[in-house]
Protein backbone atom coordinates (compact mmCIF):
# COMPACT_ATOMS: atom_id res chain seq x y z
CA UNK A 1 0.00 0.00 0.00
CA UNK A 2 1.75 3.31 -1.26
CA UNK A 3 0.26 6.48 -1.27
CA UNK A 4 1.54 9.10 -3.88
CA UNK A 5 2.79 13.00 -3.06
CA UNK A 6 -0.61 14.25 -3.85
CA UNK A 7 -2.40 12.04 -2.06
CA UNK A 8 -0.44 13.68 0.97
CA UNK A 9 -0.81 16.90 -0.08
CA UNK A 10 -4.58 16.05 -0.47
CA UNK A 11 -4.85 14.85 2.96
CA UNK A 12 -2.80 18.03 4.17
CA UNK A 13 -5.36 20.07 2.50
CA UNK A 14 -8.18 18.44 3.97
CA UNK A 15 -6.31 18.79 7.65
CA UNK A 16 -5.21 22.13 6.84
CA UNK A 17 -1.79 21.37 7.72
CA UNK A 18 1.14 22.92 6.16
CA UNK A 19 3.76 20.89 4.82
CA UNK A 20 7.35 21.68 3.15
CA UNK A 21 8.76 19.66 0.24
CA UNK A 22 10.98 17.49 2.46
CA UNK A 23 7.57 16.86 4.88
CA UNK A 24 5.75 15.49 1.96
CA UNK A 25 8.48 13.21 0.89
CA UNK A 26 9.06 11.97 4.59
CA UNK A 27 5.14 11.75 5.12
CA UNK A 28 4.94 9.51 2.39
CA UNK A 29 7.60 6.71 2.85
CA UNK A 30 6.23 6.72 6.62
CA UNK A 31 2.73 7.02 5.82
CA UNK A 32 2.89 4.33 3.41
CA UNK A 33 4.81 2.19 5.69
CA UNK A 34 2.01 2.07 8.55
CA UNK A 35 -0.39 1.83 6.24
CA UNK A 36 0.96 -1.31 5.00
CA UNK A 37 1.37 -2.50 8.72
CA UNK A 38 -2.20 -1.78 8.90
CA UNK A 39 -3.63 -4.14 6.39
CA UNK A 40 -3.32 -7.15 8.80
CA UNK A 41 -6.34 -6.33 10.33
CA UNK A 42 -7.81 -7.04 7.09
CA UNK A 43 -7.30 -10.57 7.57
CA UNK A 44 -9.80 -10.55 10.56
CA UNK A 45 -13.27 -11.64 10.24
CA UNK A 46 -15.36 -9.55 11.56
CA UNK A 47 -18.85 -10.32 9.89
CA UNK A 48 -21.68 -9.68 12.36
CA UNK A 49 -19.53 -7.64 15.15
CA UNK A 50 -20.64 -4.60 15.83
CA UNK A 51 -17.85 -1.70 16.26
CA UNK A 52 -16.90 -0.41 19.26
CA UNK A 53 -16.72 3.51 19.42
CA UNK A 54 -16.46 3.72 23.41
CA UNK A 55 -16.08 1.33 26.32
CA UNK A 56 -18.42 2.68 28.52
CA UNK A 57 -21.82 1.90 26.85
CA UNK A 58 -23.71 5.20 27.92
CA UNK A 59 -25.98 6.92 25.04
CA UNK A 60 -27.39 10.53 24.86
CA UNK A 61 -25.97 11.78 28.55
CA UNK A 62 -27.98 14.49 29.67
CA UNK A 63 -28.03 17.19 32.58
CA UNK A 64 -30.53 19.67 33.79
CA UNK A 65 -30.61 22.91 31.75
CA UNK A 66 -29.66 25.13 34.75
CA UNK A 67 -28.45 28.62 34.06
CA UNK A 68 -25.23 28.74 35.31
CA UNK A 69 -22.20 31.68 35.75
CA UNK A 70 -19.87 31.59 32.84
CA UNK A 71 -16.17 32.79 32.36
CA UNK A 72 -14.68 36.25 32.47
CA UNK A 73 -15.35 37.90 29.14
CA UNK A 74 -11.79 39.53 30.00
CA UNK A 75 -10.28 36.17 31.13
CA UNK A 76 -11.31 34.58 27.22
CA UNK A 77 -9.75 37.51 25.48
CA UNK A 78 -6.44 37.54 27.23
CA UNK A 79 -5.63 34.06 25.30
CA UNK A 80 -6.53 36.01 21.86
CA UNK A 81 -3.90 36.11 19.53
CA UNK A 82 -5.61 39.71 18.17
CA UNK A 83 -8.54 41.63 19.62
CA UNK A 84 -10.19 44.42 18.45
CA UNK A 85 -12.72 45.71 21.39
CA UNK A 86 -14.72 42.74 22.83
CA UNK A 87 -14.36 40.59 19.63
CA UNK A 88 -11.51 38.09 18.65
CA UNK A 89 -10.02 39.62 15.32
CA UNK A 90 -9.69 37.41 12.16
CA UNK A 91 -8.79 37.34 8.66
CA UNK A 92 -11.57 38.00 6.05
CA UNK A 93 -13.51 35.27 5.38
CA UNK A 94 -15.52 36.01 2.35
CA UNK A 95 -13.00 38.01 -0.48
CA UNK B 1 12.51 11.38 62.02
CA UNK B 2 12.74 8.78 59.09
CA UNK B 3 16.31 7.50 57.48
CA UNK B 4 15.12 8.12 54.01
CA UNK B 5 15.54 11.70 52.54
CA UNK B 6 12.60 14.01 52.53
CA UNK B 7 12.77 13.84 48.80
CA UNK B 8 12.63 10.24 49.10
CA UNK B 9 9.09 9.65 51.30
CA UNK B 10 6.59 7.95 50.08
CA UNK B 11 3.53 10.16 50.00
CA UNK B 12 2.02 8.43 52.82
CA UNK B 13 4.82 9.04 54.91
CA UNK B 14 5.68 11.91 54.30
CA UNK B 15 1.36 12.49 55.15
CA UNK B 16 2.77 10.91 58.46
CA UNK B 17 5.75 13.28 59.14
CA UNK B 18 3.04 16.17 58.15
CA UNK B 19 0.57 14.93 60.60
CA UNK B 20 3.06 14.22 63.41
CA UNK B 21 4.45 17.90 63.15
CA UNK B 22 7.91 16.25 62.14
CA UNK B 23 8.01 18.08 59.36
CA UNK B 24 6.03 21.16 57.65
CA UNK B 25 4.49 21.37 53.87
CA UNK B 26 6.71 24.00 53.63
CA UNK B 27 10.37 21.80 54.52
CA UNK B 28 9.45 19.23 51.91
CA UNK B 29 8.22 22.29 49.46
CA UNK B 30 11.76 24.15 49.94
CA UNK B 31 13.56 20.34 49.45
CA UNK B 32 11.40 19.50 46.29
CA UNK B 33 12.93 22.81 44.61
CA UNK B 34 16.47 22.20 46.34
CA UNK B 35 16.71 18.89 44.21
CA UNK B 36 14.95 20.44 41.27
CA UNK B 37 17.54 22.89 40.99
CA UNK B 38 20.31 20.53 41.40
CA UNK B 39 19.32 17.83 39.04
CA UNK B 40 16.59 19.44 36.44
CA UNK B 41 19.13 20.90 34.21
CA UNK B 42 20.42 16.99 33.57
CA UNK B 43 16.91 15.24 33.71
CA UNK B 44 14.45 18.28 32.10
CA UNK B 45 11.66 17.24 34.00
CA UNK B 46 9.61 20.12 34.14
CA UNK B 47 8.38 22.89 31.81
CA UNK B 48 6.97 25.41 34.33
CA UNK B 49 7.85 25.78 38.05
CA UNK B 50 5.40 27.36 40.44
CA UNK B 51 7.44 28.11 43.42
CA UNK B 52 5.96 30.93 44.40
CA UNK B 53 2.43 29.52 44.58
CA UNK B 54 3.70 26.27 46.10
CA UNK B 55 4.92 27.90 49.02
CA UNK B 56 1.65 29.93 49.46
CA UNK B 57 -0.17 26.56 49.37
CA UNK B 58 2.39 24.79 51.36
CA UNK B 59 1.75 27.61 54.21
CA UNK B 60 -1.81 27.30 53.60
CA UNK B 61 -1.67 23.83 54.53
CA UNK B 62 0.86 23.88 57.13
CA UNK B 63 -2.44 25.60 58.79
CA UNK B 64 -5.09 22.90 57.60
CA UNK B 65 -2.74 20.30 59.71
CA UNK B 66 -2.18 22.84 62.62
CA UNK B 67 -6.31 23.31 62.90
CA UNK B 68 -6.64 19.48 62.70
CA UNK B 69 -7.97 19.17 59.06
CA UNK B 70 -6.15 18.18 57.39
CA UNK B 71 -6.66 14.41 55.04
CA UNK B 72 -3.83 12.12 53.11
CA UNK B 73 -2.46 14.14 50.72
CA UNK B 74 -2.55 17.89 52.65
CA UNK B 75 0.53 19.46 51.73
CA UNK B 76 2.35 16.79 49.90
CA UNK B 77 3.82 18.17 47.22
CA UNK B 78 3.47 17.15 43.80
CA UNK B 79 3.87 17.65 40.04
CA UNK B 80 1.45 17.88 37.17
CA UNK B 81 1.59 16.93 33.68
CA UNK B 82 1.14 19.61 31.35
CA UNK B 83 -1.41 18.32 29.47
CA UNK B 84 -4.06 18.95 32.48
CA UNK B 85 -5.25 22.32 32.62
CA UNK B 86 -4.25 24.59 35.78
CA UNK B 87 -6.12 28.18 35.94
CA UNK B 88 -3.46 30.86 35.87
CA UNK B 89 -0.50 28.38 35.30
CA UNK B 90 0.72 28.00 31.57
CA UNK B 91 -0.34 24.65 30.34
CA UNK B 92 1.43 23.66 26.96
CA UNK B 93 1.04 20.53 25.96
CA UNK B 94 4.66 19.86 24.75
CA UNK B 95 3.35 22.08 22.26
CA UNK B 96 4.39 25.15 20.51
CA UNK B 97 1.58 26.09 19.46
CA UNK B 98 0.17 26.32 22.85
CA UNK B 99 3.95 27.83 24.35
CA UNK B 100 1.84 30.76 26.28
CA UNK B 101 -1.58 29.59 26.57
CA UNK B 102 -3.32 30.18 30.26
CA UNK B 103 -5.80 28.29 30.98
CA UNK B 104 -9.10 29.36 32.33
CA UNK B 105 -10.10 26.89 34.65
CA UNK B 106 -8.72 23.97 36.90
CA UNK B 107 -9.17 20.79 35.47
CA UNK B 108 -11.74 18.15 37.89
CA UNK B 109 -8.41 16.30 39.01
CA UNK B 110 -6.94 19.58 39.93
CA UNK B 111 -9.90 20.74 42.11
CA UNK B 112 -10.04 17.73 43.96
CA UNK B 113 -6.41 18.03 44.70
CA UNK B 114 -6.95 21.58 45.64
CA UNK B 115 -9.86 20.35 48.09
CA UNK B 116 -7.21 18.09 49.61
CA UNK B 117 -4.58 20.19 50.18
CA UNK B 118 -2.63 20.76 47.06
CA UNK B 119 0.56 22.30 46.53
CA UNK B 120 2.05 22.43 43.11
CA UNK B 121 5.34 22.43 42.56
CA UNK B 122 4.94 22.87 38.16
CA UNK B 123 3.97 21.79 35.41
CA UNK B 124 5.87 17.96 33.41
CA UNK B 125 7.20 18.05 30.26
CA UNK B 126 5.40 15.55 28.01
CA UNK B 127 5.22 14.36 23.98
CA UNK B 128 3.80 16.87 22.47
CA UNK B 129 0.20 16.35 23.13
CA UNK B 130 0.95 13.16 24.69
CA UNK B 131 1.58 11.55 21.51
CA UNK B 132 4.58 9.62 22.04
CA UNK B 133 6.28 6.54 23.95
CA UNK B 134 10.13 8.42 24.75
CA UNK B 135 9.35 11.93 26.18
CA UNK B 136 11.44 13.22 22.73
CA UNK B 137 8.35 14.73 20.70
CA UNK B 138 8.13 17.57 23.07
CA UNK B 139 8.58 20.75 21.21
CA UNK B 140 10.97 21.58 24.19
CA UNK B 141 13.47 19.14 24.38
CA UNK B 142 13.82 15.45 25.96
CA UNK B 143 13.65 14.77 28.85
CA UNK B 144 16.32 12.09 30.87
CA UNK B 145 16.08 8.93 32.49
CA UNK B 146 17.06 9.27 36.27
CA UNK B 147 18.57 5.87 35.61
CA UNK B 148 21.10 6.72 32.59
CA UNK B 149 20.83 9.73 31.63
CA UNK B 150 21.70 8.70 27.95
CA UNK B 151 18.01 6.71 27.91
CA UNK B 152 14.82 7.87 27.73
CA UNK B 153 12.38 7.83 30.28
CA UNK B 154 8.99 6.93 27.94
CA UNK B 155 6.31 8.33 27.41
CA UNK B 156 4.07 10.47 27.14
CA UNK B 157 4.15 11.24 30.50
CA UNK B 158 8.25 11.63 30.69
CA UNK B 159 8.57 14.52 32.86
CA UNK B 160 6.10 13.46 35.76
CA UNK B 161 7.83 9.54 36.07
CA UNK B 162 11.54 11.38 36.24
CA UNK B 163 9.89 13.86 38.31
CA UNK B 164 9.21 11.33 40.67
CA UNK B 165 11.77 8.69 39.98
CA UNK B 166 14.74 11.60 40.78
CA UNK B 167 13.02 12.58 43.79
CA UNK B 168 11.49 16.17 42.47
CA UNK B 169 8.11 15.56 43.35
CA UNK B 170 6.43 12.99 45.38
CA UNK B 171 3.57 12.13 43.31
CA UNK B 172 2.93 12.80 39.62
CA UNK B 173 -0.09 13.32 37.56
CA UNK B 174 -0.09 11.52 34.05
CA UNK B 175 -2.60 10.88 31.33
CA UNK B 176 -2.52 7.53 29.63
CA UNK B 177 -4.13 7.52 26.29
CA UNK B 178 -1.92 3.78 25.36
CA UNK B 179 0.47 3.44 27.92
CA UNK B 180 1.28 7.13 28.83
CA UNK B 181 1.90 6.52 32.60
CA UNK B 182 2.42 3.07 32.88
CA UNK B 183 5.45 2.75 30.41
CA UNK B 184 7.40 5.59 31.53
CA UNK B 185 6.62 4.41 35.21
CA UNK B 186 7.78 0.59 34.29
CA UNK B 187 11.18 2.65 32.58
CA UNK B 188 11.76 4.74 35.55
CA UNK B 189 10.93 2.32 38.48
CA UNK B 190 8.09 3.76 39.66
CA UNK B 191 4.32 2.67 40.49
CA UNK B 192 1.91 4.12 37.26
CA UNK B 193 -1.83 3.65 37.42
CA UNK B 194 -4.25 4.20 34.45
CA UNK B 195 -7.94 3.98 36.25
CA UNK B 196 -10.65 2.10 34.40
CA UNK B 197 -12.23 4.92 31.43
CA UNK B 198 -14.92 6.55 32.83
CA UNK B 199 -13.35 6.64 36.40
CA UNK B 200 -12.02 9.84 36.36
CA UNK B 201 -13.30 12.78 34.98
CA UNK B 202 -11.49 13.75 31.70
CA UNK B 203 -13.02 17.54 32.23
CA UNK B 204 -10.10 19.58 31.46
CA UNK B 205 -7.61 17.46 30.81
CA UNK B 206 -6.91 18.19 27.28
CA UNK B 207 -7.93 15.97 24.48
CA UNK B 208 -5.93 13.44 22.44
CA UNK B 209 -7.98 10.30 21.81
CA UNK B 210 -11.31 11.24 23.46
CA UNK B 211 -12.50 7.43 24.26
CA UNK B 212 -8.84 6.39 25.42
CA UNK B 213 -7.43 9.02 27.56
CA UNK B 214 -7.82 8.99 31.31
CA UNK B 215 -5.82 10.76 33.94
CA UNK B 216 -3.87 8.82 36.58
CA UNK B 217 -1.06 8.96 39.45
CA UNK B 218 2.86 8.32 38.66
CA UNK B 219 3.73 7.46 42.59
CA UNK B 220 6.16 5.80 44.92
CA UNK B 221 4.47 3.14 45.98
CA UNK B 222 1.06 1.30 45.37
CA UNK B 223 -0.64 2.71 48.50
CA UNK B 224 0.53 6.28 47.36
CA UNK B 225 -1.29 5.75 43.87
CA UNK B 226 -4.44 4.40 45.94
CA UNK B 227 -4.52 7.35 47.93
CA UNK B 228 -4.46 9.89 44.90
CA UNK B 229 -6.39 8.07 42.55
CA UNK B 230 -9.17 7.39 45.83
CA UNK B 231 -8.97 11.89 45.62
CA UNK B 232 -9.11 12.43 42.12
CA UNK B 233 -11.89 9.44 40.99
CA UNK B 234 -15.66 9.97 41.01
CA UNK B 235 -18.68 11.32 38.96
CA UNK B 236 -18.26 14.64 37.24
CA UNK B 237 -21.37 16.47 34.92
CA UNK B 238 -19.05 18.26 32.84
CA UNK B 239 -17.78 14.95 31.60
CA UNK B 240 -20.32 13.31 29.97
CA UNK B 241 -18.56 9.92 29.91
CA UNK B 242 -17.80 9.92 33.06
CA UNK B 243 -19.14 7.08 35.02
CA UNK B 244 -21.99 7.78 38.04
CA UNK B 245 -20.63 5.07 40.12
CA UNK B 246 -19.28 5.08 43.55
CA UNK B 247 -15.47 4.43 43.98
CA UNK B 248 -14.72 1.41 46.27
CA UNK B 249 -12.03 2.27 48.83
CA UNK B 250 -9.33 0.67 47.15
CA UNK B 251 -7.00 1.47 50.69
CA UNK B 252 -9.06 -1.08 52.16
CA UNK B 253 -8.17 -3.84 49.34
CA UNK B 254 -4.57 -3.33 50.63
CA UNK B 255 -3.56 -6.29 52.11
CA UNK B 256 -0.53 -8.64 52.34
CA UNK B 257 -1.76 -12.27 50.89
CA UNK B 258 -2.89 -13.05 47.90
CA UNK B 259 -4.80 -16.22 48.68
CA UNK B 260 -7.55 -17.30 46.65
CA UNK B 261 -6.99 -14.68 44.13
CA UNK B 262 -7.24 -15.71 40.45
CA UNK B 263 -4.06 -14.86 38.45
CA UNK B 264 -4.04 -15.60 34.37
CA UNK B 265 -1.18 -14.61 32.34
CA UNK B 266 -1.89 -14.11 28.48
CA UNK B 267 1.08 -15.92 26.40
CA UNK B 268 0.88 -13.55 23.54
CA UNK B 269 2.48 -11.27 25.81
CA UNK B 270 5.85 -13.18 26.30
CA UNK B 271 6.69 -12.41 22.45
CA UNK B 272 9.71 -13.33 20.73
CA UNK B 273 11.80 -10.40 20.81
CA UNK B 274 11.24 -9.27 23.96
CA UNK B 275 14.25 -8.79 26.13
CA UNK B 276 15.41 -11.99 28.09
CA UNK B 277 15.60 -9.44 31.51
CA UNK B 278 12.22 -8.40 31.40
CA UNK B 279 10.45 -11.78 30.62
CA UNK B 280 12.99 -13.03 33.74
CA UNK B 281 12.10 -10.80 36.02
CA UNK B 282 8.42 -10.64 35.45
CA UNK B 283 8.10 -14.31 35.81
CA UNK B 284 9.74 -14.27 38.82
CA UNK B 285 7.45 -11.54 40.13
CA UNK B 286 4.54 -14.10 39.06
CA UNK B 287 5.68 -16.75 41.35
CA UNK B 288 6.59 -14.60 43.94
CA UNK B 289 1.78 -14.11 43.62
CA UNK B 290 1.70 -17.74 43.63
CA UNK B 291 4.28 -17.63 46.53
CA UNK B 292 1.87 -15.22 48.65
CA UNK B 293 -1.22 -17.73 47.73
CA UNK B 294 -2.36 -16.71 44.11
CA UNK B 295 -3.26 -19.32 41.75
CA UNK B 296 -1.65 -18.85 38.38
CA UNK B 297 -2.88 -20.01 35.27
CA UNK B 298 -0.30 -19.50 32.66
CA UNK B 299 -2.03 -20.66 29.75
CA UNK B 300 -4.27 -18.23 29.04
CA UNK B 301 -4.98 -16.56 25.50
CA UNK B 302 -5.71 -13.35 23.78
CA UNK B 303 -5.52 -14.18 20.10
CA UNK B 304 -6.05 -10.45 19.25
CA UNK B 305 -3.75 -9.21 20.67
CA UNK B 306 -1.19 -8.80 17.70
CA UNK B 307 -3.51 -6.42 16.50
CA UNK B 308 -4.00 -3.76 18.71
CA UNK B 309 -1.59 -1.98 17.48
CA UNK B 310 -2.98 -1.62 14.37
CA UNK B 311 -6.26 -0.48 15.78
CA UNK B 312 -4.86 1.96 18.03
CA UNK B 313 -2.97 3.41 15.48
CA UNK B 314 -5.93 4.22 13.83
CA UNK B 315 -8.15 4.91 16.51
CA UNK B 316 -6.03 7.28 18.18
CA UNK B 317 -5.36 9.64 15.22
CA UNK B 318 -8.34 9.72 14.08
CA UNK B 319 -9.94 11.13 17.04
CA UNK B 320 -7.22 12.95 17.32
CA UNK B 321 -7.50 14.47 13.96
CA UNK B 322 -11.12 15.83 15.27
CA UNK B 323 -9.84 16.76 18.52
CA UNK B 324 -6.50 19.30 16.99
CA UNK B 325 -8.75 20.43 14.88
CA UNK B 326 -9.28 23.25 17.31
CA UNK B 327 -5.84 24.77 16.82
CA UNK B 328 -6.41 27.18 14.06
CA UNK B 329 -4.93 30.43 15.71
CA UNK B 330 -8.49 32.56 16.04
CA UNK B 331 -9.24 31.91 19.85
CA UNK B 332 -5.81 31.21 21.84
CA UNK B 333 -2.41 29.67 21.11
CA UNK B 334 0.05 30.62 18.45
CA UNK B 335 -1.17 32.53 15.17
CA UNK B 336 0.33 32.87 11.86
CA UNK B 337 -0.97 35.92 10.62
CA UNK B 338 1.28 37.21 7.18
CA UNK B 339 0.21 34.62 5.14
CA UNK B 340 -2.23 35.13 1.96
CA UNK B 341 -5.90 34.76 3.51
CA UNK B 342 -7.57 33.13 6.19
CA UNK B 343 -6.98 29.47 4.88
CA UNK B 344 -3.30 30.22 4.16
CA UNK B 345 -2.85 31.61 8.30
CA UNK B 346 -4.57 28.97 9.56
CA UNK B 347 -2.38 26.01 7.29
CA UNK B 348 1.20 28.35 8.25
CA UNK B 349 -0.27 28.11 11.67
CA UNK B 350 -0.67 24.40 12.23
CA UNK B 351 2.63 23.93 9.79
CA UNK B 352 4.95 26.05 12.50
CA UNK B 353 2.86 25.03 15.74
CA UNK B 354 2.87 21.75 15.35
CA UNK B 355 5.66 18.91 15.76
CA UNK B 356 6.54 16.09 13.23
CA UNK B 357 4.66 13.10 15.23
CA UNK B 358 1.25 15.32 15.71
CA UNK B 359 1.21 16.01 11.99
CA UNK B 360 2.32 12.55 11.19
CA UNK B 361 -0.71 11.26 13.38
CA UNK B 362 -3.52 14.14 11.98
CA UNK B 363 -2.30 13.01 8.73
CA UNK B 364 -2.70 9.41 9.75
CA UNK B 365 -6.38 9.96 11.36
CA UNK B 366 -7.50 12.21 8.65
CA UNK B 367 -6.72 9.60 5.62
CA UNK B 368 -8.70 6.88 7.92
CA UNK B 369 -11.80 9.02 8.69
CA UNK B 370 -11.30 10.30 4.61
CA UNK B 371 -14.22 9.44 2.01
CA UNK B 372 -13.43 5.96 0.69
CA UNK B 373 -11.45 4.71 3.18
CA UNK B 374 -13.50 4.94 6.21
CA UNK B 375 -14.41 1.57 6.10
CA UNK B 376 -11.40 -0.25 5.64
CA UNK B 377 -9.72 1.51 8.30
CA UNK B 378 -11.79 3.06 11.37
CA UNK B 379 -15.15 1.15 10.72
CA UNK B 380 -12.71 -1.93 10.45
CA UNK B 381 -10.63 -1.08 13.45
CA UNK B 382 -13.35 -0.22 15.65
CA UNK B 383 -15.05 -3.53 15.45
CA UNK B 384 -11.54 -5.25 16.50
CA UNK B 385 -11.64 -3.24 19.51
CA UNK B 386 -14.98 -5.23 20.18
CA UNK B 387 -13.37 -8.26 19.41
CA UNK B 388 -10.20 -7.20 21.51
CA UNK B 389 -12.76 -6.27 24.32
CA UNK B 390 -14.48 -9.89 23.98
CA UNK B 391 -11.59 -11.54 24.52
CA UNK B 392 -10.58 -9.91 27.87
CA UNK B 393 -14.01 -10.18 29.25
CA UNK B 394 -13.92 -13.64 28.81
CA UNK B 395 -10.67 -14.01 30.68
CA UNK B 396 -11.82 -11.94 33.32
CA UNK B 397 -14.68 -14.67 34.20
CA UNK B 398 -12.05 -16.79 34.89
CA UNK B 399 -9.59 -14.40 36.34
CA UNK B 400 -9.14 -11.74 38.69
CA UNK B 401 -6.44 -10.40 37.61
CA UNK B 402 -3.94 -10.36 34.52
CA UNK B 403 -0.25 -10.05 34.50
CA UNK B 404 2.27 -9.31 31.90
CA UNK B 405 5.49 -6.86 31.60
CA UNK B 406 4.63 -2.92 30.40
CA UNK B 407 7.23 -3.05 27.85
CA UNK B 408 9.26 -5.49 25.68
CA UNK B 409 12.16 -3.43 26.69
CA UNK B 410 14.01 -1.62 29.27
CA UNK B 411 14.35 2.21 28.23
CA UNK B 412 16.37 2.76 25.14
CA UNK B 413 18.65 4.95 24.19
CA UNK B 414 17.39 8.62 22.76
CA UNK B 415 17.28 9.01 19.31
CA UNK B 416 17.34 5.52 19.13
CA UNK B 417 13.72 4.79 17.48
CA UNK B 418 13.15 8.94 16.54
CA UNK B 419 13.33 8.07 12.64
CA UNK B 420 11.24 5.10 12.39
CA UNK B 421 7.83 5.62 13.66
CA UNK B 422 6.82 2.21 13.24
CA UNK B 423 9.02 1.10 15.94
CA UNK B 424 8.32 3.58 17.97
CA UNK B 425 4.38 2.40 17.87
CA UNK B 426 5.14 -1.03 18.30
CA UNK B 427 6.91 -1.25 21.28
CA UNK B 428 3.75 0.11 22.81
CA UNK B 429 2.16 -3.29 22.10
CA UNK B 430 2.05 -4.56 25.69
CA UNK B 431 -0.13 -0.82 27.19
CA UNK B 432 -2.44 -0.53 23.91
CA UNK B 433 -4.47 -3.42 24.22
CA UNK B 434 -5.62 -1.86 28.19
CA UNK B 435 -6.94 1.28 26.56
CA UNK B 436 -8.68 0.13 23.61
CA UNK B 437 -10.79 -2.41 26.28
CA UNK B 438 -11.20 0.73 28.74
CA UNK B 439 -9.55 -1.39 31.83
CA UNK B 440 -7.43 -0.23 34.59
CA UNK B 441 -3.48 -1.30 34.91
CA UNK B 442 -0.83 -0.50 37.11
CA UNK B 443 2.79 -0.67 36.59
CA UNK B 444 4.66 -1.87 39.69
CA UNK B 445 8.45 -1.74 40.18
CA UNK B 446 9.47 -5.51 39.44
CA UNK B 447 13.35 -6.02 39.12
CA UNK B 448 16.36 -4.34 36.82
CA UNK B 449 18.31 -5.51 34.06
CA UNK B 450 21.37 -7.36 34.21
CA UNK B 451 24.17 -5.16 32.97
CA UNK B 452 26.37 -8.16 32.98
CA UNK B 453 24.77 -9.86 31.09
CA UNK B 454 26.38 -11.50 27.84
CA UNK B 455 24.64 -9.49 25.10
CA UNK B 456 23.61 -6.67 27.76
CA UNK B 457 23.95 -3.61 25.37
CA UNK B 458 25.71 -1.53 28.28
CA UNK B 459 26.54 -1.28 31.62
CA UNK B 460 23.24 0.21 32.71
CA UNK B 461 21.00 -0.98 35.46
CA UNK B 462 17.59 -0.63 34.16
CA UNK B 463 14.12 -0.92 35.86
CA UNK B 464 11.56 -3.17 34.47
CA UNK B 465 7.61 -2.99 35.61
CA UNK B 466 5.00 -5.52 35.88
CA UNK B 467 1.65 -4.73 34.34
CA UNK B 468 -1.56 -5.76 36.50
CA UNK B 469 -4.85 -5.37 34.97
CA UNK B 470 -8.22 -6.09 36.07
CA UNK B 471 -11.72 -5.95 34.89
CA UNK B 472 -13.71 -2.26 34.61
CA UNK B 473 -14.21 -0.87 37.52
CA UNK B 474 -12.45 -3.69 39.35
CA UNK B 475 -9.63 -1.59 40.73
CA UNK B 476 -9.85 -2.99 44.47
CA UNK B 477 -8.90 -6.60 42.77
CA UNK B 478 -5.98 -4.69 40.46
CA UNK B 479 -4.65 -2.83 43.84
CA UNK B 480 -4.63 -5.69 46.24
CA UNK B 481 -2.23 -7.98 43.60
CA UNK B 482 0.11 -4.87 42.95
CA UNK B 483 0.27 -4.01 47.28
CA UNK B 484 0.95 -7.59 47.89
CA UNK B 485 3.61 -8.06 45.39
CA UNK B 486 4.93 -5.00 46.27
CA UNK B 487 5.55 -5.47 49.63
CA UNK B 488 6.94 -8.62 49.00
CA UNK B 489 9.84 -7.18 47.43
CA UNK B 490 11.99 -4.17 47.94
CA UNK B 491 11.96 -2.95 43.74
CA UNK B 492 10.23 0.75 44.74
CA UNK B 493 12.57 1.45 47.32
CA UNK B 494 15.54 1.26 44.76
CA UNK B 495 16.41 4.92 43.51
CA UNK B 496 19.11 6.30 40.95
CA UNK B 497 22.42 7.41 41.61
CA UNK B 498 21.95 11.45 40.77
Amino acid sequence: MSITPDEVRHIARLARVGLVDDEISLFQGQLSEILDYFQRLQEVDTDNVPPTAHTLARHNVMRDDEPRPSFDKEDILANAPQREEDLFRVRAILE
Amino acid sequence: MTSVPLHYLTLHEAAGLLARREVSSVDLTRAAFDRIRALDDSVHAFLTLTEDEALAQAREADGRIARGEAGPLTGVPAAVKDVISTRGVRTTCGSRILESFVPLYDAFVIERLKEAGFVMLGKTNMDEFAMGSSGENSAFGPTHNPWALDRVPGGSSSGSAAAVAAGMALYALGSDTGGSIRQPASLTGVVGFKPTYGRVSRFGLVAFGSSLDQIGPITRSVRDAALVFQAIAGHDRRDSTSAPLDVPAVTDALTTDLSGLRVGVPREYFVEGMDDDVRQAVRAAIDRMEDLGASVDWDVSLPSTGHAVAVYYIIAPSEASANLARYDGVKYGYSYREGAGMWDNMEKTREFGFGEEVKRRIMLGTYALSSGYYDAYYLKAQKVRTLIRREFDAAFEEHDVLVMPVSPTPAFKLGEKVDDPLQMYLSDVMTIPVNIAGLPGISVPCGFSQPARPGAADGSRLPIGLQILAKPFDEPALFRAAYAYEQATDWHKQHPEL
